[in-house]
């Protein structure tokens, strides 16, 4: 088992306790709810790699005790019955006996049904508890960041009305992209990320756990590395020592490697502005999209990239020009355009400035 | 189970106790005594009773039992493209209404809820017109919607339009102490005005955070639990970020860089950020009437990246990006 899945994918009290330091009170309303014998929607919101999903895991076993951890996983066809036609999406599940787990967002632009009918078939049917009173079940629906606008239109009503039977429990790392209307049916949670210090102890403990001494120099730079990415920093932890254990004081976090490629990109933006440099960083902008690199992380991450490396000057005018090409990415269908254009924007930028100077 | 959210709990029973909007309640009570009702409009932001008075409404005419038949809501979550509109919708409203129940007025029409309208395509709402007048011996239409604009002229025209404000902090005050009352929960002195400065007019909202505050709290009700559970951004983060916009300096951009990704980190979202930045930006009298000029052109790039943040793009670029732009807004002197 991984480090990472064994820290942040299991509840349990040994590592409860290693991750209780890493959230801000305020993560834990939803358990104070149900220890009033409530369960209300929730909305878990924060980075990637806070520990959203370890909440929602922790809440249910809280809520039904260690069943929950018996999960199955589906993938399975489902038949819609449209007015006009037969429709067929592949959803892929993740059930124990009282929750189930689904990311309505992988079908794309059908997402609109999945909510219509999917949920609100399983909202509707309500199961029979053992005990006879927790007679509802748990929807746990991650990245209802990514669900279409008519999708969560149609999540609102079915929030009130099936309220009895279920309850919804949803994950989203960008929250402005949830509409107004479904925020404020819920308990929203904002999960803050660890901040350095805590991951640092965290890797302390992980390290203590697996009798792994931990060089603070490397685990400084580790932390650093991570941008308070408990994920992240788990991860790497683990590759770091599987390339070499034990570890030593001067070693470098391993890189992924389109982080490294992505360098490479910046780096020959600023080295060379012409169209045959920008012929040759289409190419590698290629390359990363065929590897299924997100285009928004390839955005983000060349951006910081540049903005390690380019000049105080012409920073602000570059994070502009980003921040729009990176909304006509998201409006757009096809990312290698907005991508390109931003290059090709960028090392303009670069050329006058250097004109500007004198240098060129 | 005490689950149950005080929203639903405290929802209004009868159209009287819709609090503060009195002329819609005027005239939807006197159209209630002689159980003659037009065909409804109800426009407004959320959280202002829509839905409220909409049930309320079924509930008075037909009481509980009879609501069941005579009432059929549909809303966003059902699928209601022009199919349903020409199946589902035609033979509801075409069917005969039974025999009334005792005790309610039972007008001789049914009652079709179709709320959250803005969302329906033009097409399905195009093809409600002529049904609506065709079966309005024997059916009402009620339309709930948050933007009037997105009816089409044609349906609108065709009913009584009622708008929906947003509620006054005094009001909104009276609600929450009676429930406060009901529930057992203390509020302590300064938490009301928090509370509705919060919420904004919208009174789920503002009963959403006090049930989310009064957990937190163990039914003591603070300032400081109420901004916590709402989701804003504590001041002092809003003021640093205000702070290094206006600064100058040889390593400004990157303490503003520092900032943005503390923000990220920290899962503030964007847009209550930048909402708070501009009543941060606004609110420093202290500012002389030259700076005018730079305070329009930071606001300009406020609203441009709560439109980008709505179309779904990237919270950290947008984030640095206003904070690049509004630091170079006052640094151009």
């Amino acid at each position: 088992m991984l480090w990472v899945d064994k820290v942040l994918g299991s509840p349990g009290a040994r590592v409860g306790a290693i991750l209780n330091i890493a959230f801000v009170p305020s993560s834990f309303l939803p358990f104070l709810a149900i220890a009033t014998g409530d369960f209300p929607h929730t909305l878990f919101y924060g980075p990637p790699g806070a520990g959203k999903k370890t909440l929602v895991m922790a809440l249910l076993r809280a809520v039904y005790g260690a069943g929950v951890e018996k999960i199955r996983v589906e993938t399975k066809p489902w038949q819609i019955e449209l007015p006009s036609r037969k429709l067929e999406v592949e959803l892929t599940t993740i059930s124990s006996a009282y929750h189930l787990e689904l990311n309505p967002a992988d079908v794309g632009n059908n997402d609109r049904y999945v909510v219509q009918e999917i949920i609100k078939d399983m909202a509707r049917s309500r199961p029979l508890g053992v005990d006879g009173n927790k007679g509802f079940k748990v929807l746990v629906l991650n990245e209802v960041d990514r669900l279409s606008r008519e999708a969560q239109q149609g999540l609102r009503r079915t929030m009130e009305k099936y309220s009895a039977a279920c309850r919804l429990v949803m994950v989203a790392s960008n929250v402005s992209k949830v509409m107004e209307p479904v925020r404020s049916r819920c308990l929203c949670v904002r999960v803050a990320a660890p901040t350095d210090d805590q991951v640092m102890e965290v890797l302390a403990n992980v390290a203590k756990a697996e009798r792994l001494t931990l060089p603070p120099a490397f685990a400084a730079r580790l932390v650093d590395y991570s941008a308070r990415n408990l994920r992240r920093a788990l991860l790497c932890l683990e590759v770091c020592r599987v390339q070499c254990c034990p570890l030593r004081e001067d070693q470098e976090p391993q890189r992924a490697d389109w982080e490294l490629y992505i360098g490479e990109v910046a780096k020959s933006i600023l080295d060379e502005q012409s169209p045959k440099q920008l012929y040759l960083v289409r190419g590698k902008l290629y390359e990363l999209l065929a590897n299924c690199i997100p285009p928004e992380l390839i955005m983000r991450t060349l951006v910081m990239e540049l903005l390690k490396k380019m000049d105080d000057e012409i920073k602000v005018e570059t994070v502009q020009q980003a921040a729009i090409f990176e909304q006509r990415l998201q409006e757009g269908a096809k990312a290698i355009f907005h991508l390109e254009a931003f290059v090709a924007k960028t090392m303009s930028i670069v050329k006058n400035y250097m004109v500007s100077c004198g240098f060129a | 189970m005490s689950g149950q959210p005080w929203v639903e709990k405290y929802r209004p029973k009868n159209v009287s106790e819709v609090a503060y909007q009195e002329e819609v309640v005027n005239t939807l009570t006197r159209a209630l005594e002689t159980a003659n009702l037009p065909h409804l409009l109800f426009y407004g932001p959320p959280g202002t009773g829509k839905t409220s008075t909409a049930l309320a409404i079924a509930r008075q005419l037909y009481g509980p039992e009879l609501m069941r038949s005579r009432v059929l809501e549909l809303n966003a979550s059902d699928e209601r493209g022009i199919h349903v509109v020409r199946e589902k919708v035609k033979s509801f409203a075409a069917g005969a209404v039974g025999p009334p129940a005792a005790g309610y007025p039972c007008p001789p029409y049914k009652l079709l809820i179709l709320d959250e309208a803005d969302s329906m395509t033009q097409d399905a709402q195009n093809a409600l017109r002529r049904t609506m007048e065709l079966y309005s011996k024997v059916t009402r239409f009620v339309f709930i919607c948050n933007y009037v604009s997105r009816i089409i002229e044609p349906l609108a025209s065709r009913c009584a339009k009622f708008r929906f404000k947003p509620l006054q902090p005094a009001i909104m005050a009276g609600r929450i102490e009676h429930i406060c009352e009901r529930e057992g929960v203390t509020l302590a002195p300064g938490a009301l005005a928090t509370l509705s400065a919060v919420s904004g007019g919208d009174l789920r909202r503002a009963i959403t955070t006090l049930q989310s505050a009064a957990r937190l709290g163990a039914g003591h009700v603070s300032s400081e639990t109420l901004l916590d559970v709402s989701g804003q951004v504590p001041g002092e983060v809003v003021s640093g970020l205000a702070a290094a916009c206006k600064a100058g300096g040889a390593t400004r951009f990157a303490a503003l860089q520092r900032l943005v990704s503390n923000c990220v980190a920290e899962g503030y979202a964007a847009q209550q950020v930048l909402l708070q930045l501009q009543t941060e930006l606004l609110s420093d009298r202290s500012a002389p009437a030259a700076s005018d000029p730079k305070l329009a052109e930071a606001l300009e790039v406020l609203g441009a990246a709560d439109f980008s943040l709505t179309v779904g793009a990237d919270e950290t670029l947008q984030l640095l990006n206003v904070a690049g732009q509004i630091n170079k807004a006052y640094a151009a002197a």
